[in-house]
Order: C-alpha cells, then sequence, then structure tokens
C-alpha cells in the first residue's frame, strides 16, 4: 500500500508502567527458564485504557494539535477493561477530542495498534481528517505458570498522524499487510486467560506473517534491507525479533534499539510501537524505519517511515519511564495483576 | 460494591474527573476542585471552567489500610491534599509510590487512572491521580 | 426575645456492643430513662427530635421520628429525625431548643441513637464517609479516618509537634472514663499502649480514634411555663446554643486547621449565653480522634500542653470530657451530642462522683459533624 498524499507522524507517545518483575522471580516460583530478564508489571490501578490515555496525551501535546483538531482515536488492544464498552470513548472524553470523532476499538492481538495506524493513516491521506490518533496498549494477562506469564507484559504507545507537512517527524511510506487464518493464540468469551498451540505460534504464525509482510513491503517499495536505518518487530521475546531479522537479512544493529521485549517483555499491541517510539527518540533526520507487527490468528502489518529534519527535536518520556523500576516480587504481581481473588 | 450503583452519576462527573475541571472565581480569584455553580469563598454565582495544571505538591497526606467499599484489595495506598501550580487543591491518591516514600513537599503529577468498580459486573470509574513527577 | 428552656430529665444507656438490643429499644429505653428522670407523664411530650446519622444504610431503616414516638408509646408527638452527620445529636438538641425558645411547644425530647455493630466494620466506615463528598472525596477512597489523618499529619507538620504530644489524649479520655459507668471503656491507657496501637490511617492509630460502639441518650427539654406546673430541684439551663458550618471538605477550606466552624459556633453560642469561653467550668469537646481533641482546645499548635499539663482534669484550668469523651465514653455517632449534654448535665447536678468538678456551674458541649463541617455549640448552665 502507498498513501497518495502526505502523511505522518507529528507526535508519539510512550508508556510503560512504573513496576517490574525479574526473569528470575518468575522461574522462583514457577521453576522455568525466563526468556527475558525482566518485564513491566501494571499498577493495579491501570488497565489498557488508563495506558493508552497517557500515551496519547503525550503524543497531542507533542503535535502541538489542540483536542478539538483530532478527527480519530483508534484503541488497539486485546486487554480492554470491559468485554462492551469501547475503551477508545473514555480515551477520547479524557483528551477532550470528543464529540466529533472518529473513535472506536480495534482487536487484532498483538497487532491492532500498526492496524489503527494504517486505518488513521488512510483517514488523513484521504483528506477526511486532518489528524488522528492510533493507540496500541494492553494490559496482557497470562495463565500464572504459564509461558506466557513470563514475557506478559503492559505498555502503550501512541501516534498522532497528521497531513500538516512542516508538523511532520517522520513520514510514512508505504505499508503492507499479510493476513491468513491461523489458530496460534486465543481467548474464548468469559475466559481470563488465553490459550495458544505452543511451538505452532512460531513458524506457520510469527515467522510466516512477519517475513511475508516485510518482504511484501520491500518488494512492493523496492527496497532492500541496507536501505533501512532501524527495523522494529513484533517482539513476543527478545529471540523472535532477532531471528525475523536474520532470516530477512537485516543485521542485529538495526534491530537492537527498537527490541525493549528483555527489559518490559511483551506488551502485545504496543510492543512494536513502543519500539517504534524508542527509535524515533533517537533517530536523526533522513533515516528509514521498518515497523513489523504480528497478531495472533494471524497476520502483520509492515510500514516503512522516513524521518524528517525536525525528528528529534522532540522526544517522548519513554527513556523516563524505562529508567523509574520499582520491583516487586511474585506475590506483589499476582495482587496489582488482580489474580488474587479479594471480594 | 458502592451504595448505589449508577452510571448516571459516573457519567455526570467524568469530564470533571476526567480532565481536572475546575472553577476559577471571577471576583475573589478563588479556584476550586471541581468546578461548580457558586465559589464557596465569596458566594459568586457563574465561576469560569478552567483545565486545571497537572502539576502540584503534596501538602498532606494518609495511608488508607482499612478500605472503604469499592476499595477492596488495593490497601495500603496513600490520599492526599495536592496543591497544583495556581493554589487549587485537590484531594486524590497518589499512585506508584510506596506509603513510605511519600514526603510532604513532594512534587506531582497528574496521571488518568481506575479509581473504583461499582461493582465486580458495574461500571468502571476514572479519574486523575497524582504520581511523583518524572 | 426567646423563652428560657430548661433540661429536666437526662436518660442514657451504656455505650458499647449491644447485640441483643435493637435501635429502636436502645432510643426507647434512653427516653423513658430520661422521662423517669424528670418526673413528668411522658404524654406531655409534645415533639420528638431524633439525632442519628446511619440508620438508613445500616438498618435500612429511616422515618425514625415515627418509628421512637410509636415504640416509646407517644404516637401524635411532633417527630422527625435531625441528621447532621457526627453532629446529629448535638444539633438534635440545637433544633429542640429552638422549639421550646420559640414558645410554640412547652415540653420536647430529644434522643440521640445509633447502633453501628448491626453491620460489618467495612459498611460502617462507608456509613460514616457518607458525611463527607461523595464525587470528590469519598470518590478517591478517602474514609473517615483517612480525612481526620490529613489534618493530623498537616498539624504536626506545621507546628513541629511530635505525635506523642497529641496521642496522649486519648490517655486523658481513659483515665476519665473509669469512672463512668456509661462508658464502653473503663480501663485506663499508657501513651506507649496508644502509640504501640495499630496504624489505622496514617499518622492515626487505633487507640487515637474512637471506637465503633451502639447507645443512646436522651433529653427532657421544657419551657419555663411547663416547669412552674411541675417544679423539680436539679435544674439545668440551656444558656445558649449555636450552630455553624465550614466549606464541607477540609482542603478546601482556606486554612484546614482553622477550625473555623468551632470557633463561629462557640462565638454565636457563649454571645446568646451571655457568657465568656474563660467562664466554662466543665468542656467536652468532640474527640472522634486524638487530633480534633487536641485542636479544639485551640488551634494554634498549643492544645496538647493542656493535656500535658493535666489541665483537662477535674481541678484543672479546664476540664475536658471528664466522662471520657468520645474516645472512652463511645461515640454511637447520630448520638454522641446528646451524650455530651448529658455527661454536662451530670456534671452541673453534682452527680459526677470520682469526676465530679467541684462548684460546676456552666458546661459546653461542642459536637462535630465531618471534619468539623457542622458544629453543634451547647452552653448549660446550672440554674436554681
Ligand atoms: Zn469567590
Amino acid at each position: 500500500m502507498k498513501f497518495t498524499a502526505t502523511v505522518g507522524v507529528a507526535g508519539y507517545g510512550a508508556y510503560v508502567p512504573a513496576f517490574r518483575i525479574k526473569g528470575e522471580e518468575i522461574s522462583r516460583v514457577w521453576g522455568d527458564a525466563a526468556p527475558v530478564r525482566e518485564k513491566s508489571v501494571p499498577g493495579p490501578d491501570e488497565d489498557s485504557l488508563t495506558m493508552a490515555y497517557e500515551a496519547a496525551r503525550e503524543a497531542l501535546e507533542m503535535a502541538g494539535v489542540r483536542p478539538e483538531e483530532v478527527g480519530a482515536v483508534l484503541v488497539g488492544s486485546e486487554s480492554p477493561p470491559y468485554a462492551v464498552k469501547p475503551s477508545a470513548t473514555v480515551v477520547a472524553e479524557a483528551l477532550g477530542v470528543t464529540p466529533r470523532v472518529v473513535a472506536a476499538d480495534l482487536e487484532f492481538a498483538c497487532r491492532a495498534g500498526t492496524t489503527a495506524m494504517i486505518l488513521v493513516a488512510g483517514l488523513v491521506a484521504s483528506g477526511a481528517i486532518r489528524h488522528g490518533l492510533a493507540i496500541g496498549a494492553d494490559n496482557a494477562q497470562a495463565r500464572p505458570g504459564d509461558e506466557l506469564d513470563y514475557t506478559a507484559g503492559a505498555g502503550a504507545a501512541a501516534f498522532l498522524l497528521s497531513g500538516d507537512r512542516s508538523r511532520l517527524l517522520a513520514v510514512l511510506e508505504h505499508a503492507y499487510s499479510f493476513v491468513t487464518d491461523t489458530p496460534d493464540f486465543w481467548r474464548r468469551e468469559g475466559e481470563s486467560f488465553p490459550r495458544h498451540a505452543h511451538r505452532f505460534t512460531g513458524e506457520p504464525a510469527y515467522f510466516r506473517h512477519v517475513v511475508s509482510a516485510a518482504r511484501g513491503l520491500m518488494e512492493e517499495a523496492g527496497l532492500k534491507p541496507s536501505d533501512f536505518d532501524y527495523v522494529v518487530f513484533h517482539q513476543p521475546n527478545v529471540r523472535f525479533p532477532l531471528r525475523a531479522a536474520q532470516l530477512l537479512g537485516f543485521r542485529e544493529e538495526q534491530v537492537k534499539l527498537g527490541l525493549l521485549a528483555g527489559e518490559i517483555g511483551n506488551t502485545y499491541a504496543a510492543a512494536s510501537l513502543i519500539g517504534l517510539a524508542r527509535v524515533l527518540d533517537h533517530a536523526k533526520p533522513g533515516q528509514r524505519i521498518l515497523v513489523v507487527s504480528f497478531g495472533s490468528g494471524a497476520g502483520s502489518d509492515a510500514i516503512s517511515l522516513v524521518t524528517t529534519e525536525v525528528v528529534g527535536s522532540r522526544k517522548s518520556s519513554l527513556e523516563r519511564l524505562l529508567a523509574r523500576r520499582a520491583y516487586v516480587d511474585y506475590a506483589l504481581y499476582a495482587k496489582q495483576k488482580a489474580l488474587l481473588r479479594v471480594a | 460494591m458502592v451504595w448505589v450503583e449508577s452510571a448516571p452519576r459516573a457519567w455526570r462527573e467524568g469530564t470533571r474527573r476526567y480532565r481536572l475541571i475546575g472553577g476559577k472565581c471571577p471576583s475573589c480569584g478563588g479556584l476550586v476542585y471541581p468546578h461548580r455553580q457558586v465559589c464557596p469563598y465569596c458566594g459568586r454565582e457563574g465561576l469560569e471552567a478552567v483545565a486545571l495544571p497537572r502539576r502540584g505538591r503534596v501538602v498532606t497526606y494518609a495511608v488508607v489500610r482499612n478500605p472503604p467499599r469499592g476499595f477492596e484489595g488495593r490497601e495500603p495506598y496513600v490520599i492526599a491534599v495536592v496543591e497544583l501550580e495556581g493554589g487549587a487543591r485537590v484531594l486524590a491518591q497518589l499512585t506508584d509510590v510506596r506509603p513510605e516514600d511519600v514526603r510532604v513537599g513532594m512534587e506531582v503529577e497528574a496521571v488518568f487512572r481506575r479509581y473504583r468498580e461499582q461493582s465486580p459486573s458495574g461500571v468502571i470509574e476514572y479519574g486523575v491521580k497524582f504520581r511523583p513527577a518524572i | 426575645m426567646a423563652g428560657r428552656v430548661y433540661i429536666v430529665g437526662a436518660g442514657a444507656t451504656k455505650v458499647g456492643e449491644h447485640w441483643d438490643r435493637s435501635l429502636r429499644e436502645l432510643a426507647v429505653e434512653a427516653l423513658l430513662s430520661a422521662v423517669k428522670d424528670a418526673g413528668i407523664d411522658k404524654r406531655d411530650v409534645e415533639a420528638l427530635y431524633v439525632g442519628n446519622m446511619m440508620s438508613g444504610m445500616l438498618q435500612g431503616q429511616e422515618h425514625l421520628g415515627a418509628l421512637v414516638a410509636t415504640w416509646a408509646g407517644i404516637p401524635g408527638a411532633a417527630a422527625c429525625k435531625i441528621e447532621a452527620a457526627c453532629g446529629s445529636g448535638g444539633v438534635a438538641v440545637h433544633q429542640a431548643y429552638l422549639a421550646v425558645a420559640s414558645g410554640l411547644y412547652d415540653c420536647v425530647a430529644v434522643v440521640g441513637v445509633e447502633k453501628m455493630t448491626d453491620a460489618l466494620p467495612s459498611d460502617a466506615s462507608a456509613a460514616l464517609a457518607t458525611a463527607e463528598d461523595q464525587e470528590y472525596v469519598v470518590f478517591t477512597g478517602a474514609t473517615f479516618v483517612s480525612l481526620n489523618a490529613l489534618l493530623y499529619r498537616l498539624y504536626l507538620d506545621r507546628y513541629g509537634v511530635k505525635q506523642e504530644k497529641v496521642a496522649a489524649f486519648p490517655v486523658h479520655c481513659h483515665k476519665m472514663a473509669v469512672n463512668n459507668p456509661y462508658a464502653q471503656f473503663r480501663r485506663a491507657v499508657t501513651l506507649e499502649e496508644v502509640m504501640a496501637s495499630p496504624l489505622v490511617a496514617d499518622p492515626l492509630r487505633l487507640l487515637e480514634c474512637a471506637p465503633i460502639g451502639d447507645g443512646a441518650a436522651a433529653l427532657i427539654l421544657c419551657s419555663e411555663r411547663y416547669l412552674k406546673r411541675n417544679p423539680r430541684d436539679e435544674l439545668v439551663e440551656v444558656a445558649g446554643t449555636a450552630v455553624a458550618t465550614d466549606v464541607l471538605s477540609a482542603h478546601e477550606r482556606r486554612d484546614p486547621l482553622a477550625v473555623a466552624a468551632l470557633r463561629r459556633a462557640v462565638e454565636a453560642a457563649t454571645r446568646r449565653a451571655g457568657v465568656e469561653v474563660a467562664d466554662i467550668d466543665v468542656l467536652e469537646v468532640h474527640d472522634a480522634f486524638s487530633i480534633l481533641g487536641v485542636l479544639s482546645l485551640e488551634a494554634r499548635g498549643e492544645g496538647w500542653r493542656l493535656v500535658e499539663e493535666g489541665q483537662l482534669e477535674p481541678g484543672g484550668k479546664i476540664p475536658t470530657n471528664t466522662m471520657g469523651g468520645l474516645k472512652a465514653r463511645g461515640h454511637p455517632v447520630g448520638a454522641t451530642g446528646v451524650y455530651q449534654v448529658f455527661d454536662l448535665v451530670v456534671q452541673l447536678r453534682g452527680e459526677a462522683g470520682a469526676n465530679q468538678v467541684e462548684g460546676a456551674e456552666l458546661g459546653m458541649a461542642q459536637n462535630f459533624g465531618g471534619v468539623a463541617s457542622t458544629v453543634a455549640v451547647n452552653v448549660l448552665r446550672r440554674a436554681r
């Protein structure tokens, strides 16, 4: 996909909760080796919606756009606080962008954030709206002791997309989506925790979709791995994105900056977008970035961006959020994730 | 559980709670949170609605160890009087901080958080809390 | 010009956990005891004011006026509930005074009653918190205790006072209650025990907080005209009464430690009584929490000194809470303001036994609703 009119990132925000649990602490309780050094843990008063708001407010402030000028708010998440009742309305109301706004929730496991970006970019590029917010946010749930319990994190990232060229920190060049019906991970209605198909989540799911979307974009756009300064993959752990990079012919240096899974775990719909925020915080003008998400079920979005001369003039609070770390043990983790029944 | 579950009540207060909308008195200059019809200090009617600053300092605080309905399972948590830049005082929870690390005078900033559920299947109420400034 | 109003009868139940008695039974017991004390025919009671805060929440029972009148055998009386949170009792006394002073009624009863042990502590706590703004204070998870803790920390911080100085207040109250047969806790406590008790809402500790309890107290008020027809020896006059309010939530007040409503009510009540504060011989303050007791003594960071110097004891400069106060006599919330007046009546009649303040002529009861958001002050004078 190519956008026919200019659309890009005028502001962005990232959010990571204050709390962390070390992989070794989870191993102490459940006995397996942890695939990440530590992961983020939400406070007891946080959910995907509150994190979405924090990231979105930062994006709005960075862009210098007035709330009433925002024409769309799409919240991508697989962990909305309500089964039925949109998170987007609360986020929009709190931001002050209601009521004249296209607002909705998107669900596509860990992919919904980038899909929100493509949809908002389409609205902006078509001229239907001037600015729009695309948000990926999750407070990932995992059955205690499950493989996912070692990595399921919490975080959010938001991108204020705009057609005003002078405001843009990065311009969206191309997008490519690759979607199939692949049941690698799911959660049925009324269930508290998702289920997954173990090794089936790897080759036929993550790798097939990530690699296909990235190759598809590069073929369509006439680009090759060396044309990119940075690449950010969906990161359920540290190993998968490094392996995907290898399969596609990217060097480790291109991946490292946007790879945060070892520190914050898998933040699901926010994962690749927090990585992108990290890269934008450090990128220089004229650099090209590839973002490839993955959502179980399954699908990947690949998006390429080129930074403008003003990138870096405004930065997110991500580094400060990453630096603030309060460690919890598994008992506090269980309390904060509401895994303990008290009422 | 709150005393009486009520979606309209949560809805009605939503904007003032979400966006820290206070009232500024055109007569005495008093700043109050939340916005209301009449100035409690001088009786002037028609307060101007203003979005209050999001940073301030802790004036005093207390640690809640025996929570009321709706807050079961959250204890211990901290409530504080925060004086915002400009002088409005807000009573709110502090978050992302251990009770023993809170200090009078501490600089804090507004965040958007979950306050309570009206019941396990009821409306979730959100609002502004304050965290140590980062 | 208002007519004179006398208290001719006073009665109460012991404060405590009355598992076997209901709210209405407690109210009736206190009322009948006051009627008996007055030596009148209960059918003389023309109006009944029931001070109560939480019956609607803890018993699901409102309409206490008709309920208590019925169970006390005086249906037909003009009866209603008076609610001003923890100040309900003091305000009920104020309203009863007005009813007689206006000349409309000659004989009026006041009953303060609260039945707290029917509910779980968490529900009683939630009910107490209804004294505050539900949408912007209780919404935050603040409990009534924690709101007082906010004041407490502000006081300690502003005046650089050590907590032990304030925490000495309950020690005084417990000492007084030992000799009060109506008290919930007839047991002395040490400062060490207070400071070692669990934190309830830091910095407030358990033994700095008035307990949860049940109880009822009642008074019979009458006019001079009625008194002439039914003379009695031991007489107490309601010399002055006032109710004042402050900005509901303490954090919104210009100075949260100023206790402005107390100053206003004390000023008005003493003016109406034609007395000075310095003339008061025996004082009842609203020590629901240690900090409120100290703040009531005066608000410039010095109130604790009176406690330390023993000035609150009978024989001291200002004998205060001589029957144990809210802390040790007990604090059945909506009944408290009536208990305070009951305790003053006992003192002014010279019936306080070991705790008697010799020659007590003037008493003052200060009853708070909320964090001193409503203050009822009743000034009593021994009458001859
Ligand atoms: Zn004013």
